[in-house]
């Protein structure tokens, strides 16, 4: 299963971005593999829309799931009109985030946990 | 005092005293037989309304246009969320999300859809109130809560400025573009500031903002005798001119806290708000002045 992380650096070591429109870095992992990949997020500064933005980027690359620490209305509708599962409240490292979420202690999100622009400012 | 002068109360700081300007320079103009026009653009929490004391007599809905998507037209091509630079739309597989608080109304999505399943739709983001203060033809807008497009509702509010009267704009605190859109136009822009560290740096920001956008403008102290003389300094260094010092006085907080005109209740700062409107006026003359001198040389060229 192809799932993504907000990170604030390229590796499993980084620490999970505890935003998700405005995270520094998506990790895109496979959860068998563990084979995995970077992708820088441009949203960073936008003005506007930046959740929305970076939920496009995620579905664009395939992932089913998202971890991240917190996600906001607009980013957290936008995942789920594709249908990808939302977890918040993630954090320590990528890696120890990814292991969490395989034994099932990361529970799925019903709906977003901060209100929007949470992630401006940080 | 001739008319057709539309002169805008600015600030970069909140709370420095923009609409006790506004409002005592309407009523004292007002009072002077001039043909006055108070338009509040501070649409977010409009107040001057309650020194004024208008009586409404007609309202208008303002709206702007949002996308609208009939989904069994489109064909999931996605150009609409391409174009848009606010991610007001965007196609996610089959289905189509807009959303219409981001939306800023440009109709790119709407003129790139190949399959023109995309129209407009209008969504109410405020409304516009006009009615008399006593002589002052009072006019302001009220933002709905929710609603984010202020600049629209000010473009708005600003269309009801009357020609032949001295219009005065109550502009929104900050520089950003709500105060932008409040200030456009203006023939001046007047910058009401305290001597205090927050008010020193926000009117440069004010300055900055009012320099790029190449209108005339001067700076009033409020609660002159606070802080210290870092105002002052400033605008010396700077050459800007100090149009009205208000003293910081107790009466003038309680007749404010009241909702009262401070010339009404404490006549003896008639005369600060005199001055303030002969230097408008002043500066009214100098502008048709050079009016005048630009036709002339136009004229003989």
């Amino acid at each position: 299963m192809k799932i993504a992380i907000t990170s604030t650096g390229r590796t499993l070591d980084s620490q999970v971005d505890p935003r998700f429109g405005r995270a520094a870095c998506f990790i895109i992992i496979d959860t068998e593999t563990m084979d995995f990949n970077a992708i820088e997020n441009e949203n960073v500064a936008a003005a506007g829309g930046a959740g929305i933005s970076s939920a496009k980027v995620v579905i664009d690359a395939g992932a089913e799931a998202v971890l991240t620490g917190n996600c906001g209305p607009n980013a957290q509708r936008t995942l789920s009109a594709a249908g990808i599962k939302l977890h918040t409240g993630a954090t320590g490292t990528v890696a120890e985030a990814v292991e969490l979420f395989k034994s099932g202690k990361l529970a799925e999100a019903s709906g977003p946990n901060v209100e929007p622009h949470f992630g401006m400012d940080k | 005092m001739p008319d057709d002068f539309v002169i805008a109360i600015a600030s970069g700081k909140g709370g420095t005293g923009k609409t006790t300007i506004a409002t005592n320079l309407a009523h004292y103009a007002a009072r002077s037989g001039q043909k006055v026009q108070y338009l509040d653009c501070d649409v977010e929490e409009p107040n001057g309304h309650i020194f004024l004391k208008p009586k409404i007599d007609r309202s208008q809905q303002v709206t702007i246009d949002i996308p609208q998507v009939d989904l069994e037209k489109c064909i999931g091509c996605g150009k609409c969320g391409e174009i848009c630079q606010y991610s007001a739309i965007i196609c996610i597989k089959e289905n189509v999300l807009t959303f219409e608080q981001l939306c800023h109304s440009c109709g790119g999505c709407m003129r790139v859809c190949p399959a023109d399943a995309i129209k407009p739709k209008p969504l109410n983001i405020g409304d516009i109130e006009l009615g008399k203060a006593g002589n002052v033809d009072f006019v302001h807008g009220k933002l709905r809560i929710g609603n984010v497009r202020t600049p629209s509702l000010i473009k708005e509010v600003k269309k009801h400025i009357k020609e032949d009267h001295l219009a005065i704009i109550d502009v929104p605190p900050g520089t950003s573009c709500p105060v932008v859109e409040a200030v456009k136009g203006a023939d001046f822009v007047l910058l009401v500031t305290e001597p205090t560290p927050f008010g020193l740096n926000d009117l440069k920001l004010a300055v900055g903002l009012v320099r790029k956008m190449k209108l005339t403008f001067a700076v009033t102290v409020n609660r002159y005798g606070i802080g210290d003389d870092r105002i002052e300094k400033y605008c010396k260094a700077e050459e800007i001119e100090i149009v009205l010092k208000l003293p910081d006085d107790r009466r003038i907080a309680e007749a404010y806290s009241t909702g009262q005109i401070i010339v009404d209740v404490l006549s003896e700062y008639r005369k600060e708000f005199s001055e303030l409107y002969e230097y408008i006026k002043s500066v009214k003359a100098g502008i048709d002045d050079k009016k005048r001198l630009r036709v002339r040389r136009k004229n003989n060229s």
